[in-house]
Order: structure tokens, then sequence, then C-alpha cells
């Protein structure tokens, strides 16, 4: 090393330097010191008294006022979120003469377990002597009466009134509405402190979590002259709290409990939306939870066995369930044949119940055995001809379907007003070179063009495409909220550029007219849903493969396991020409799309039209 | 002849010191610690309301940094010289991980769970980096050129920035001022500092930028907290309430009433000088601040009596990182600073900070204990 060339009079020059910055060093940090001192000197002997006088004798406490949050409507004004009382008997340990001769007899009175003796023991123990602790928490009316009869003899003993949130639907919207929780340490630091000084709970998911700040309020305070003790004394001034704002939704309670009735045994998601608005009228996620044991603090057995139960129903099918779309992609791919001049609606295309790539051995099979012969566009959307949509595909290619379908929200969120949206996923050749390194295939061309493959979706993306083709190439952007009411009224910031795919006319109607025929005509695969109405409805049923069956095995659908059961899914749209709503649903292991899901669209539909319902 | 006496001095020690000597263990530094840590038993019973399983927890956490600074002060400096930039890159590295793994599980993210127990990077780098700052300088003759600056200067960014986004300002500061303690000792020219500290005032507007919400809300209360009285300025006007309350004298041991009210928050951790102060009045604070500064006296002798450049540099940055700690936390409790998340050096509750202390006093007392007494 080049230090033996060093001089020993560098070594002494470094020397001097260092020993210089060090004395320097010491200095500075000396002077900092006695600015510390002189701060404290300041304040202990200048500001003595009256720090002193703010500390001793009778302070000013600021007691923050929590507001009151906001309530949250259907778009009929039914209540989903409310706040209701909630009684707890609570004691003040100074006032009481005798503690455990007065605990002693309240159980007595009450029944109430040693457990919770106990734990009010505990934390009596950190509390100072004045303040009040609860014993029992949501009282029910009998242990009220029972109590109020014998309230002389028990001074120091209250009933305490709180309010606290109820959801009355319980498990039906509970994926929508959401739910509050206690504040846990994580939101605390992202919290502004301030407004939350005082608040236990915050929104945690659903409507609850995304317009936390509107329902929330703004937080009011108190000052309040107490003594040494900090024992309240009285209120010198006073800043009301504001209210949380309500909030009208444009869910539709009665719709979704109809929707959410038809899925009945199956666990799947039902999204319905107001073609018109983008306001969603339906948000079904099956099987739901209920979510007011999460106001008050679930219990960890519940909520483990919520959280490993098998059908999840924790999980938001509706916003996060990503599936393939089975034939319901079917319409949105012969539309782009027809606006990429790929193939004309009244050509007909030849189906023999399979259909092979040129030089290749695999066959690319029609759900139908022996196939449906020769087919137009119209006839391969009402029987939903597996290889006339292969030979679309095939001609259309990767890249023009990819590209036609993105116009339409696929593969990306819908920019719903709820956190944790899927974007599902849109395969393209530049995805899987990404993704998985590797060419596209043209067999995966084939099976993207009947909804299999890569393609996944959300059942809200679906009914988001569904209402964008109904709106005849005009973008619906679905969203949950009406409006918000509080001293200030606004609505929320819809997006309004209403973007138009262009779209020729005359196309949209031969699809349309399909899908019309899906379910009005003899051959339809939905027709068991067109009786009793004087409209018509247009739909597409789907039918998406959960695993793969081997080539040429027999696929028996009562014999196989429920868990490896098609997906069946359906969308739809009414009156098919002048639609106001637009329906997806997908029923997980349902089997057929036209046996299962479409009934259960049609059954929204028919009540959604009925009257009433629209505003 | 000088040294041959103080050999001499040494043999004819007390049979304790000869013991302590062994041990590789500095005296006068070893008793401040050790009165400091006495004093924090003392105000950590009063500030964490008489909780005794609290003070049990803080000795555990002691005695190992005890052991800690005990093992550290046997390794001769030499070999914490040879490793300095294999530890930096492994601080930097684990670093990064935490910040990578945080992406994923959400928020903010400070610990690398090691299954058995869990460790704070950042800890480790507030160490490393004077080490390694120290190491590359060490290898040039003093005072450093632009170009060795601009290294530096770099080396000390990355860690600096890799734990301010985690976010934890307070160890940032920290980290950036050991580095910086390091070119300072070094004999950065008065100029260059002055040109820098320029360069960082027009830089202020850009920093804001980058700041979070809440880190913004910070300076907006420090500069006005009485506007704020519910949010970011309850802790400032609850700690001079406490502060100013102790008057001359103080409360006495136990009076404090601001904490026992829980007017005060975080009474035992970064809020801790509060209550001292409320309890022990001026008086108390200046024999806390005497006692603070014989310690950063004697780390800076220690650097003083230093053998070599690396030795030298090291041990004079960690006591002016000490010092650091000390004028942050009581600067931000007395409302001279804003808020920002240092706990009270020695006293304050908990945090693996306790164990870093320690282990750069061991470094410092390796240094001191290993100089070969030779005639120059």
């Amino acid at each position: 090393m080049s230090r033996t060339a060093y001089s020993i009079k560098d070594d002494l020059v470094e020397n001097r330097l260092f020993i210089n910055r060090v004395v320097t060093a010491f200095t500075i940090i000396t002077v900092l010191t006695l600015v510390l001192v002189v701060r404290l000197i300041y304040l202990q002997i200048v500001g003595h008294e009256h720090y002193a006088s703010l500390a001793k004798e009778n302070s000013i406490k600021i007691v923050p006022l929590v507001p009151t949050r906001g309530m949250i409507y259907d778009r009929h004004g039914k209540v989903l979120a409310e706040n209701t009382p909630s009684y707890s008997l609570e004691l003040v340990p100074e006032q009481i003469p005798d503690l455990e001769d007065t605990l002693h007899r309240l159980q007595k009175l009450l029944t109430i377990s040693d457990e919770k003796i106990e734990s009010f023991q505990k934390q009596r123990k950190r509390q100072k002597r004045f303040n009040s602790t609860p014993l029992l928490i949501g009282m029910n009316q009998e242990e009220l009466a029972k109590f109020a009869v014998v309230r002389p003899y028990f001074p120091g003993v209250d009933i305490r009134t709180q309010l606290i949130r109820h959801y009355p639907y319980g498990d039906l919207a509970a994926h929508v509405i959401g739910y509050v929780g206690r504040i846990n340490e994580a939101e605390l630091k992202e919290l502004p402190i301030a407004e939350y000084r005082g608040s236990t709970h915050i929104g945690k998911i659903g409507i609850e979590g995304s317009y936390e700040t509107e329902l929330h309020g703004k937080t009011g305070y108190a000052e309040i002259e107490t003594n040494v003790q900090a024992r309240p004394l009285n209120t010198l001034h006073e800043v009301d709290p504001l209210p949380g704002a309500n909030l009208y939704l444009t869910l539709d309670i009665g719709l979704q409990k109809m929707a959410y009735d038809a899925l009945d045994i199956y666990n799947g998601a039902v999204v319905a939306i107001d073609i018109k608005t983008g306001g969603v009228l339906v948000f079904a996620s099956r099987p739901g939870f209920d979510p007011n044991p999460f106001v008050v603090g679930i219990a960890n057995s519940a909520y483990q066995a919520l959280q490993t139960s098998e059908s999840q129903p924790l999980y938001n099918r509706a916003l996060r369930g990503l599936y393939p779309p089975g034939s319901t992609i079917k319409p949105f791919i012969a539309l782009a044949g027809l606006e990429y001049n790929t193939i004309n609606a009244k050509q007909k295309l030849f189906c023999p119940g399979y259909y092979q790539l040129p030089n290749v051995s695999h066959r690319y099979r029609d759900w139908k055995k022996g196939g449906h012969g020769a087919v137009d566009m119209d006839q391969a959307i009402t029987q939903s001809c597996d290889v006339y949509f292969y030979r679309l595909a095939a001609s259309l290619g990767i890249d023009h379907m990819h590209d036609f379908l993105q116009q339409f929200g696929f593969g990306e969120k819908t920019g719903i007003d709820l956190v944790g949206e899927k974007a599902g996923l849109l395969p393209s050749r530049e995805w899987k070179l990404n993704q998985r390194n590797q060419a596209w295939y043209p067999g995966e061309t084939l099976i993207t063009g009947i909804g299999q493959g890569y393609h996944q979706i959300t059942p809200l993306q679906l009914a988001k495409a569904t209402a964008t083709l109904a709106n005849r190439g005009k973008i619906v952007h679905p969203h949950l909220l009406d409006k918000i009411v509080s001293g200030t009224n606004f609505g929320p910031e819809l997006e309004t550029g209403a973007a138009v795919i262009p779209l020729k006319p005359a196309n949209i109607d031969t699809i349309i007219s399909g899908m019309v025929n899906v379910v009005h005509s003899a051959y339809g695969t939905a027709k068991g849903i067109n009786r009793n109405i004087d409209y018509q409805i247009a739909g597409k049923t789907g039918t998406a493969q959960v695993f793969n069956i081997k080539q040429n095995a027999k696929y028996n659908e009562n014999e196989i396991d429920f868990k490896l059961r098609d997906n069946a899914l359906f969308i739809s749209f009414a009156p098919a020409h002048d639609p106001k709503i637009a329906v997806a649903v997908v029923v997980e292991h349902g089997g057929h799309g036209g046996s299962v899901a479409a009934p259960i669209a049609g059954q929204v539909i028919k009540e959604y039209l009925k009257t009433g319902h629209e505003n | 002849m000088k040294t041959e006496m103080r050999r001499e001095q040494f043999q004819s020690s007390s049979l304790l010191g000869n013991l302590l000597r062994r041990l590789h263990i500095d005296i006068p530094l070893f008793i401040c610690l050790l009165l400091t840590a006495m004093l924090s038993f003392v105000v950590l019973y009063s500030a964490g309301g008489q909780e005794i399983s609290l003070l049990l927890r803080q000795l555990a956490r002691i005695g190992l940094a005890f052991m800690l600074m005990t093992v550290l002060a046997h390794i001769n400096p030499n070999q914490f010289k040879r490793y300095s930039a294999l530890l930096f890159g492994s601080g930097i590295f684990l670093l990064i991980a935490v910040l990578v793994m945080g992406q994923i599980g959400k928020g903010a993210q400070r610990w690398l769970d090691l299954g058995f127990f869990r460790f704070q990077p950042a800890e480790m780098v507030k160490i490393t980096t004077p080490m390694m700052i120290s190491w590359y300088l060490a290898e040039h003759s003093m005072p450093p050129k632009a170009k060795q600056l601009l290294i530096a200067g770099i080396l000390i960014i990355i860690p600096t920035l890799l734990i301010a986004k985690q976010p934890d300002l307070g160890t940032a500061i920290l980290v950036a001022s050991s580095g910086a303690g390091v070119l300072f000792f070094a004999g950065l020219s008065w100029r260059f500092m002055l040109s820098i500290l320029a360069v960082l005032a027009s830089l202020a507007p850009i920093i804001w930028h980058f700041m979070r919400e809440y880190q913004r809300a910070r300076v907006i209360t420090f500069l006005n907290p009485e506007a704020d009285p519910l949010g970011r300025g309850y802790h400032i006007i609850q700690s001079k309430i406490a502060i100013g309350s102790g008057g001359i004298y103080g409360k006495g041991w136990l009076g404090s009433k601001q904490s026992e009210l829980e007017f005060l928050p975080e009474s035992s951790t970064d809020f801790i000088f509060a209550v001292f102060a409320e309890e022990f009045g001026l008086f108390g604070c200046v024999g806390l601040l005497i006692l603070y500064l014989l310690i950063i006296g004697r780390c800076l002798y220690i650097a003083a009596q230093a053998q070599n450049t690396y030795n030298r540099l090291l041990a004079s940055s960690l006591g002016f990182t000490f010092f650091v700690y000390v004028f942050v936390n009581i600067g931000m409790v007395i409302g001279v600073l804003p808020v920002v998340g240092v706990p009270l050096p020695l006293i304050s509750y908990g945090g693996t900070s306790i164990v870093t202390l320690f282990a750069g006093f061991g470094i410092l007392m390796s240094i001191h204990t290993h100089r070969k007494l030779l005639p120059i």
C-alpha cells in the first residue's frame, strides 16, 4: 500500500488537522448543548408559571368530539348501513362503596360469566378510579329492564348508550357495503391524527372503505376545564363535530336479494348495470358473510372459520374472481370479425364437429358431437358453434382479437369505486413473450376465440363489456355511488368523457339480433327465459372449462366430481332495442350456462323491468 | 518515557481495573454508560406507569447490549477495518431486501423476520456507514480530494435514501450524519461545507415535494403547533407543558402528572425526556446533558488518542452521531426541532437502537484498548 510513501511530516499535518477538528467539533457540540439549556431555562424558569398553571390546578383538556358516521342507502332509500344504539353496563369504581359486593350482586342479577368479571377487573386496574369501565357490552332488552328496576341500589353503576354500526342486510351485500372495524396500528400511522383522535372505527373494505373520508365527517373538540386529577369540571368552549355525509348507492337491494337468492346453493357472482348511467344495480357475490361481527371485533375462531372455509365467503367474486369468459366472448369476437371485414354475416362456415389446423393432428372439438353443419353468424351465436369461432379466430389472428377486445375493457380494471379490483387478463403476443418468454402458438388463437385459454375476466368486467355492447359502443363506466348528501350537496365525480368505440351500426344490429335469438329462437341456448315478457332479451350463454378433458375422452357431467364441473356464465341486456339493464352471471361449477346462469339473469331483468325499479 | 510511566500506572491499578482492562473495557466510558443505563431504569419506572415487566424487558435488552459491547471490544479494530466494505455491502443488501418485502407486504416495512428474531437492517447501517466511509477515506491522505468526496457522498446517500423510503426519517438523519461526521473529521474544508449547506437549502423545495403527507404535516405543525391542538401539535404542546411545569427542581421522582394522566403520548419512548424534565427539573436536565457531554467527550478523546486514520475517523464519527441522537431527540421534545422519530439514547424504552448504540461503544473501546503502547 502507498501509505509507507507518506512522510512523517504528512502524518503530523494529518494529525494536527484531526485534533483541530476534534476540538472544533466538541466546541460546536457544547454550544449546541447550551442552546438546549437556554431553551430549557426558557421553559422551566421563564415559562414555568404559565405551564405549571396549565398542568396543575384547573387545567384545560382538549377532548375530541367524534362525529356520527354517515348512513348508507340504496337507490330507493333503503338503509344499508346505520348507527344503532348499543347499551353497556359501566361501573365507576370511585363511586362504589363495596366493589366486590356490587360485582357479586350484579353477577347474580344478570348472570354474568366469571370471564367477564375477570376482564373487567383487569381493565379497571389500568384506569383511573373515576373513569367509567364497561362490564357488559351489547345488553339486550331483558337485561336492561332487569337492571332498570334495581338501579337505585347500585350507586356508581350505570347504563351507557353508544352508537355502533349495523348492517341490516347481513351477508346480502357485505362485499359491496363492506364494514367498519377497529383502527389498527398500520392504519393509525397513515391516518390524519387530528381527524381520528377519538375515533375507534374506520371503514375497512367496500363502500365503507372507499368513501371513508365522506362517511367519517369532521371531528370537533371541546375544551374542558379539569382539576388536578383530570376530573372534568366544566366545558369552556366547543367546536361541534360535522357529521359524516349520507351516501346513496345506485345499488337496488331488492334486486340484489333476488340475484343472491337465485344463486342459491352455488358459489358465484351476479353484476347488473344500469346502461344509461353506469350505476351498478346488483353486485352480488355468493357466499357472502355477515359483516356485523367485524364491527365489534370478530372472534378469532369465527374469523378462522371464514378464512379457511372452502367456499371462501370473504372473497369478493364479483370484483376479484377470475374466470375464463367461455362462449360469452363470442358476440365480441363476431363483432370483431365484422368490423375488421374478416367475415360476412351471411357467409356460412361448415362445422363437422371439430376443427384442425393445417398439418396438425390435434382436433379442436365442438361442444356438439357431430357438429352444427353449415352455419352463418346468426346461427353460430344462437347455437354457440365452436368450430365457426375457431375458424373466425384463425382468420382474425390474436393481434386483432386483442386490440378489439381491449376497447371493451377486457384485461383492465373498470375503475369502479371499490378497492381491490382485479384487472383480469387479456392475452396477447406481447404478454406471452414478457410473462412466459414464449412465442404465441396458433392453437392458442383458436381457444381464445371461444373464451378459453389464458383469457380471464371478472364478473364486473364482463358486465361492463356487455353494457358497452348494448350501449352501441359508448363505453359504460360502472360505479356504485349515486349521490352524497351532506351540508353541501355534491355528486360523485363521474367519468364524463363518454368515449365511444367506433362501430358500424349495421354490425351492432347483426350481433344484437344474434343475441336476441339466443333467448328467443327455437335453437337458442337460453330459450328457457323468454316466457311472460313483452320485450326482448339479448343474451349469450357460456360454459367454461375448469379443467382439460383428454382428447377423445367422454364427458358426462353427472359422473364428474362437482368441483371439476364447468363454470356456467351468461351475459344479457334488455330490452334488446332500447337497453336499460345489462347483467353478467358467473356460476362456479354450475354446468351449462343456459340452464343455470341464464335463469338468474332472467329473474333480475324481469324484476327490474317490471315497474318501480327504474328511476 | 511517558508511555513507560503509563504502563506502570496500568500495572499498579486495582484488581477490578485490571480485570476490566483484560476485558478491553474503557473504564471512564463504562462508568458513564452504566450511570446512564441506571438512570434509564429510574425514569422508565415512572414513565412506564411503574410496570416491572417493562423494566425487565429493558434490562434484558441492556444486558444483551453490554454483552455485545464486550465482545466487540475484544475484536482488534483492524478486523473492523478489514470487513468494513463487506459489512456495508451486506447492510445495503438487507435494506433493499426489506424494501422489496415491504412492497409485497404493503405499507411501511423496517423489519426482517428471521424466524427466531426480528432484525432491523437500518440499525446495522448506522454503524456500517461510518465504517465504510472511514475505510474508504483512510486509504487516501487527509484532507480528502474532490473525487473521494464525491464517492463518499454517494456512499452516504444510498443507505440514507433507502431508509428514508421505509419511511424512517429519524434513522435516515442519523445515518446521514454519521457519514457526514466522518467527512467533517477527515478535514473537509469549511468552504465546501458552506456550499453544501447552500445547495441543501436550495434543494429544500424539492425535498418538500418528495415528502410524505404526514412528514409535511410534522414540519407545518412544528412551525405552529398550537394551530392543530388535536393533531400533530398535541405531542409538542403536551411535552412543553410537562417540561415547563417541572420548573427548576422538578416534581420529584414518580411526580410526573402529565404522563400519569396520559396527556403525554409516547412517554416511555420518544418523549421520555419530557417526563424526565418534569420530574427532575432544570437541574436534572442539565445533569443529564453533562453526562451526555462526558460520554461524547470521552469518545472524542478516544478518537484523538487513536493511532491510525481509520480508527480516528470511525471513533470520532461514532461520538458525533451520539450527539446528533441527543440533540435531535431533546430538540424535538422541547420544541426547537421538528418531530422525527429518534429515541433519547440510552434512556428511551425499547428499540434495537440501544443495542446498536452499545455496539458503537464496543468499537470505541476496542479502538482504545488495542493501542500499541510503543514510543512514537
